[in-house]
């Protein structure tokens, strides 16, 4: 299915949350949004993507 | 010193972490000046967040994350969220922006925002205007500390409306205040603290000096120096000239 992934179109073959990140190569501290919304890290094993969805993938980073 | 939600900051110099021209600097800069608190962001996994975050836990201090670059409540709330379980703290700065040009926060947006999240059990430090009644509508959101700017953020401005900052002091003794955005100088740190605020929070003044672990030792002195005076209950400025050595016993020699 095709997501949208950090503003970028991309083609998975996985079908939920967690899965889809390990596909995509992330590790470490994230977290994630779908549509908008928060996922909870506990959640995302569980958390099936549909197409056209909208992932964020988020990291600790420099801020003020 | 007050407390910020029952925890009680080493000093009052709280540092951002963005825009040094490397990350030894960045460091070097919190070694030098000993500020207790950090904030940082969230942003895109682009691969740095781990190093960063590794250097960040390293330094031993407490993790203010932000809410940067937010300009709705749906937005502000989903990335406080985020935070909160990547930063593993309930702490959340946060900022609704709404201007361009001023970056001026949307205070209307930031009373709803700090409602949500305070429901929610986030302990937030709401970067505010000088506006008495918003500070007053974000402690009956819940807010249990205000953030009032001294300038627009990264402006270097300084304290733009001391009357208004004094004000607020007057106005909620009893709040932890922290002048949030507009820092320059070591001067204008220091007025903050010689008004009775309870900390500054810094980050373009000393990051963008052409040496920063030096400008944020300087920051962390004149801070103190600040805070050391208001303690010491200043003199009132008066507009004549009032003899400090005392005129009897003077020799008459004219």
């Amino acid at each position: 299915m095709k997501i949208v992934l950090n503003g970028e179109t991309r083609e998975i073959t996985a079908l939920t949350l967690a899965e889809m990140l390990v596909e995509c190569g992330f590790s470490g501290r994230v977290a994630t949004a779908v549509n908008e919304e928060f996922v909870p890290s506990s959640l995302r094993i569980s958390h099936k993507l549909v197409d056209g969805d909208r992932v964020e993938v988020v990291a600790p980073m420099q801020g003020g | 010193m007050k407390t910020f939600y029952s925890t009680e900051l080493p000093n009052p110099l709280m540092l951002g972490t963005a825009q040094y021209p490397s990350p030894a600097i960045l460091e070097q800069a919190f070694r030098e000046s000993g500020a207790g608190v950090a904030t940082v962001s969230l942003r895109r996994e682009s691969g740095a967040g781990q190093t960063f975050w590794q250097m960040i836990q390293d330094l031993g201090v407490l993790i203010l994350p932000n809410t940067a670059g937010c300009h709705t409540v749906k937005e502000a709330v989903t990335t406080a969220q985020m935070a909160r379980e990547v930063f593993d703290t309930k702490w959340i700065k946060l900022e609704l922006i709404g201007h361009t040009d001023s970056l001026q926060p949307d205070v209307f947006q930031l009373v709803e925002a700090a409602r949500i999240l305070t429901e929610e059990g986030f302990q937030v430090f709401p970067y505010t205007t000088d506006d008495l009644i918003v500070g007053e509508r974000l402690l009956a959101a819940g807010c249990e500390v205000l953030m009032p700017w001294g300038a627009p953020i990264g402006s270097g401005r300084g304290l733009n409306n001391e009357y208004a900052l004094r004000a607020m002091r007057a106005e909620f003794p009893d709040v932890p205040l922290v002048i949030d955005a507009g820092i320059g100088l070591p001067s204008h740190a220091s007025r903050a603290m010689e008004l009775g605020y309870d900390a500054v929070l810094l980050n373009t003044a000393v990051a963008r000096a052409g040496d920063p672990p030096a400008m944020a030792r300087a920051m962390m002195q004149a801070i103190e120096a600040g805070q050391l005076a208001h303690q010491a209950d200043p003199i009132e400025a008066r507009d004549m000239a009032e003899a400090s050595t005392p005129v009897i016993g003077k020799a008459f020699l004219s």
